[in-house]
């Protein structure tokens, strides 16, 4: 947090995509999703919806989660087609 | 090089809204948001959003989520604000100081679109200043405690019409914003939803390609204020849209095109049990407050079709002539 002395002019903020900085997985509250590799189907349905950008891809591929952010809703397990019925997410308990 | 809808080659792109933010879990606001921006990938683009939830929660102190330029304007004026800042790039443009192709795109919450904001925004579209705004609409004024909007749907209860023995929700119908810009004359007007990701960002790229201005109204599930489960935003958007509840068309030049016609039209019940906000309608001696949505929605639905028709028809006139 800055003084309001550091605070340009216009309350306008000059670093772009500062909010990374607030490490919102901290809110997950009792739940964690878990990514099964061997069920996942690559369609990454699963990184446009999330809300808050905690499915990592690199180079067009699914990678795991980014704990550091997701917030625990479950959209994304509810939403994975999986493989043959066999979701690629789950819910599990969170433990701290 | 236009960089194809598919999310292999999206994934690849920058996100120009990050993580961090402070929306609910589950929360679809940062999801249309994120749908919004990938459609637009290919140029630089401006925001402009009016205050509400995802405007408060995405510029909180000196953290912001956005990786674009952004102003928050006040409840009432984001279309106001964001013509002038059109209106200065067209300048600037002329005077060559600036050559870059950048995209002006507003996005503001229903209470700021269909109520307090409709006489700016209506004033913008009139001047045909070039710009796509949006409504990420979840139905009421969720920022500041569900209060109903222009744009809550009959019987939902929100703390301002609470569902009890005096009232069964909200009284009156909503109102059809969609229609109303329609109206407008300008040349493209759309309803889309995120469950339906390829036809919004189709519509989000159709409609930056036009010029002039372009009204784009996005079913946005919001989990805090319908009373729902985190998890299931996407799932409300695909059954909103396949109950009828939230027709997928656009108005394009005038033309009226439905873009998506479930194969089964599904019963209304199915999207309103799983919402606290419908609650009340589920008890007993209140079937008739069902039926009487589902006529609404019946109606409406028809009307669309019949719409489209006309325009089809037309075209059909056009083409005979043409031979
Ligand atoms: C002139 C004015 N009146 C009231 C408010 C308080 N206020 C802030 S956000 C908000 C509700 C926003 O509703 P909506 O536009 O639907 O966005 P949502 O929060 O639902 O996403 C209200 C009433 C305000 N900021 N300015
Ligand atoms: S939604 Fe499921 S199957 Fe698709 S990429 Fe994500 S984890 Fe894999
Ligand atoms: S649980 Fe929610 S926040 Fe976490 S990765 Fe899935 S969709 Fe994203
Ligand atoms: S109240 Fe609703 S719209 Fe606002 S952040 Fe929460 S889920 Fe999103
Ligand atoms: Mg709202």
């Amino acid at each position: 947090m800055i003084g309001w002395k550091q605070i340009p002019p216009g309350m306008v903020i000059l670093e772009a995509g500062s909010a990374l900085k607030i490490k919102t997985g901290s809110w997950r509250a009792a739940y964690k999703p878990r990514w099964i590799e061997e069920n996942c189907i690559q369609c990454l349905l699963c990184w446009l919806y999330c809300p808050d950008n905690a499915v990592k891809v690199e180079d067009g591929k699914r990678q795991d989660f980014d704990y550091e952010y997701c917030k625990g809703c479950g959209l994304c397990a509810l939403e994975c087609p999986g493989k043959k019925g066999n979701k690629a997410i789950v819910m599990e308990e969170e433990v701290r | 090089m236009v960089t194809p809808l598919n999310l292999k080659e999206l994934s690849k792109k920058e996100l120009r809204f990050t993580a961090g933010h402070r929306l609910c879990a589950g929360c679809a606001a940062p999801t249309v948001v994120k749908m919004i921006l990938l459609a637009a990938c290919d140029y630089p683009v401006v925001v402009a959003s009016s205050t509400g939830c995802l405007e408060v929660s995405s510029c909180i102190s000196t953290y912001t989520a956005w990786k674009v330029p952004w102003i928050h304007s006040a409840f009432e004026n984001a279309a106001a604000t964001l013509s002038g800042v059109e209106s200065m790039y067209k300048a600037l443009k002329k005077q060559g100081k600036i050559d870059k192709e950048i995209k002006f795109i507003a996005i503001c919450g229903d209470g700021g679109t269909y109520d307090i904001g409709l006489q700016s925004l209506s004033g913008a579209m009139e001047r045909w200043h070039d710009m796509l705004y949006v409504c990420y609409n979840n139905e009421a004024y969720m920022n500041t405690g569900i209060q109903r909007s222009g744009a809550t749907p009959t019987y939902a209860d929100t703390t301002t019409c609470p569902a009890g023995s005096v009232i069964p929700g909200k009284p009156q119908p909503r109102k059809d914003l969609t229609k109303i810009m329609a109206a407008h004359g300008i040349p493209y007007v759309a309803q889309a939803a995120p469950s339906h990701w390829p036809d919004l960002m189709k519509k989000v790229r159709k409609a930056l390609e036009i010029p002039g201005p372009k009204f784009m109204n996005i079913f946005t599930p919001c989990n805090r204020g319908w009373r729902t489960r985190t998890d299931d935003a996407i799932l409300l958007s695909r059954l909103a849209v396949d109950t009828c509840f939230w027709p997928l068309y656009e108005v394009e030049k005038g033309v009226v095109r439905v873009t998506y016609k479930p194969k089964e039209k599904k019963p209304i019940e199915e999207f309103l049990k799983l919402q606290g906000r419908f609650r009340h309608l589920f008890e007993p001696g209140r079937e008739q407050l069902i039926s009487e949505l589902q006529r609404m929605i019946d109606e409406n639905w028809e009307r669309l079709l019949k719409e489209e028709e006309i325009f089809a028809s037309k075209e059909e006139e056009k083409e005979e002539v043409v031979k």
